[in-house]
């Protein structure tokens, strides 16, 4: 967002370099205490940010818990060749791909829509409301909404209930492995809507209002302004927030589905994180669960890469 | 805005009315299903028939919940967690951007660390490794590892940084001039002024600490330790109650009286308590809070 701005010329007028060594110790005497401050934050990036990476060794290992990683086989690229060749990982994989596009897609139309619709409510106390009310879900955990949602979807829950009443056959929201997926999808939609549409309301309240009486002298109808003055000034965001977004499509949601799903609908549902956790942590085979982690981490990391790459060629957005 | 006038405005209008309310309907709604569950008998319940107002009613599952103990225990867990986590959020945050943010004086190895800073942010080791780690920093059934781990929090330093390199240059440069410190001016000039941004950090790491359960899940085995979403995921995630502790068997029993849902639906309201709290002043701080989210991506 900032470009790094020219240094100021120190204020006796010296140029700014006499010789390295000398500035270094002229600046570790002045500001020593920048060094300090940052030093915690080092410590903590050492131990919990770089420090793991030494576990990532466990990829091209046979893993023995009990001998540790001495005491465990190298075995170079085997554990990728036993994902690569079952059908398991690719399955998973395009199960995470498949819910996570779905959530991206289906969480950023509602939440424009949603702006839209919002935007043209003239009375303030039910605007108010309504944001209020839409908005709250997001910030609630995914332990309470699957609460909530477990039961209002289960079989005995208060929708199919309803289906019933009115006679149609009830749907397995979260038995059923074809519809499992889409579950989700909604949910996610449900949950992150509300505060989705904040971002574009903002957009929408920095369009210049003159535009809107200008378009009314030439008598431009509703439909009219919506097409040639509001969606052209949020196209930025929606840009950027599409650019952004490819930097999550590995990322599925892992609490969400941790909390909802079952093994009927591993087959739809299980996601990368979710079978990381399940295979490695609970059922302790650490060499192959953290050659799967490996894999998403190296390629969510090329595609955060990209996406930051994408927001900043097309939306001129800069992280620092 | 332009208003329009005329039959077919007044439709489109009362329809947009509609569609949002419907929208604000259907995130309310599984919300009253739940306290209307939560405040039912426990027959009616385990035949399904409470909708949206309670059947039976009565105060059995928030009674249940208060008397057990692990509730208690689990929801003192979770405030200490907030009221330590948050702080040291803040401080590291605070403490970190400030160096960085001080581009005007020249400071080797700045560059670097941000490399370090943005690459931690960026990729992880997973979730494997880090447990491991976890278990070689001998933080596994240690409550530190709650607020620890998560102490340096790249994206709100990053927010921070953000905001004190949008501080005028003046500011600071007359302070020095005045020979401040840069503790003078991290105080005096640079925190009154960031007091939004402050906040907004302060209410999106208290939501954080008080929503995360999975690592509570991951890192502690002693069911004892864990805060309270961690113990509310026992209960919604199989729908019945598991007790592992040694107080089992005395409790289920008591426990058998109570309809697993309506003891989870008491659980989630209470947990949902908090953050409807703080809500109000959250929403404040939304737009500021935005930048987190499209970092976040």
């Amino acid at each position: 967002m900032f470009q790094s701005r020219p240094l100021v010329p120190s204020a006796l007028g010296l140029p700014r370099r006499v010789g390295a060594r000398h500035s270094l110790r002229a600046i570790w005497q002045q500001h020593w205490l920048l060094y300090v401050m940052l030093l915690p934050a080092l410590v903590l990036l050492a131990l919990f940010n770089y420090y793991p990476l030494w576990g990532l060794a466990l990829a091209f290992v046979d893993y023995n818990p009990f001998g540790g990683l001495a005491g465990s086989p190298f075995v170079g690229l085997q554990n990728f060749a036993t994902i690569f060749g079952g059908q398991e990982f690719w399955q998973i994989l395009r199960n995470t791909v498949w819910i996570a596009t779905g959530k991206i897609v289906a969480g950023q139309v509602a939440a424009i829509v949603l702006a839209l619709l919002v935007y043209e409510i003239t009375w303030r106390f039910y605007r108010r409301v309504l944001q209020t009310l839409t908005t709250l879900p997001y910030f609630l955990s995914w332990i309470i909404i699957g609460g909530v949602m477990v039961q209002v979807l289960s079989t005995t829950g208060t929708v199919d209930q309803a289906l019933a009443a009115m006679g149609i056959r009830p749907i397995q929201f979260l038995g059923d492995a074809a519809i499992f997926p889409w579950t989700m999808i909604a949910l996610d939609t449900w949950k992150g809507f509300g505060f989705g549409a904040v971002i574009y309301l903002a957009a929408l309240t920095n369009i210049n209002p003159d535009l809107y009486e200008a378009a009314a002298v030439d008598g431009a109808g509703r439909k009219a302004r919506l097409w040639h003055i509001t969606l052209p000034g949020i196209t930025p965001t929606i840009v950027l927030m599409s650019c952004l977004s490819l930097g999550s499509v590995l990322n599925a949601g892992f609490e969400q589905i941790l909390v909802l799903y079952n093994p009927v609908v591993y087959q739809t549902g299980d996601i990368l994180d979710t079978y990381v956790y399940r295979y490695g942590i609970l059922q302790a085979n650490y060499s192959i669960a953290t050659t799967v982690g490996l894999l998403k981490s190296v390629a969510g990391f090329f595609l955060i890469l990209l996406s930051y790459w994408l927001a900043d060629r097309f939306a001129g957005y800069r992280i620092f | 805005m332009v208003r329009e006038r005329g039959l077919g405005n007044w439709i489109a209008n009362a329809i947009i009315y509609l569609v949002v309310g419907f929208a604000g309907l259907i995130c309310v709604l599984p919300f009253i299903h739940v306290i209307a569950v939560s405040l039912s008998s426990s027959p009616a319940v385990s035949s399904y028939v409470v909708g949206l107002w309670p059947v039976g009613w009565n105060l059995d599952n928030y009674l249940w919940m208060v008397r057990n103990q692990q509730f208690f225990r689990s929801l003192l867990i979770s405030l200490v967690r907030v009221s330590i986590g948050v702080p040291t959020i803040l401080v590291v945050g605070v403490i970190t951007a400030y160096p960085l943010s001080r581009e005007d004086i020249p400071m080797p190895g700045r560059t670097a660390f941000k490399l370090l800073l943005l690459f931690g942010m960026l990729f992880s080791g997973g979730m494997i490794p880090v447990f491991l780690t976890m278990k070689n920093l001998h933080l596994l059934n240690n409550l530190l590892v709650l607020v620890l781990p998560g102490a340096l929090n790249i994206f709100y330093t990053i927010l921070l940084l953000n905001f004190f390199r949008g501080i005028p240059r003046d500011l600071t440069d007359a302070a020095s001039m005045d020979g401040a410190s840069h503790l003078d001016i991290l105080f005096r000039v640079y925190m009154p002024i960031s007091l939004p941004v402050l906040a907004t950090v302060t209410l999106f790491s208290a939501v954080d600490h008080w929503n995360s359960w999975f690592d509570g899940i991951l890192y502690l085995n002693r069911t004892d330790l864990w805060p309270l979403q961690s113990y509310l995921y026992s209960l919604v995630s199989t729908k019945m109650i598991q007790w592992t502790g040694p107080q089992a068997t005395k409790q289920v029993n008591e426990f058998l009286n109570a309809s697993p849902d309506g003891l989870s639906a008491a659980f989630i309201l209470f947990a949902s308590v908090p953050i409807i709290l703080v809500y109000p002043f959250l929403q404040r701080y939304f737009v500021t809070g935005l930048t987190l989210g499209a970092v976040k991506g």
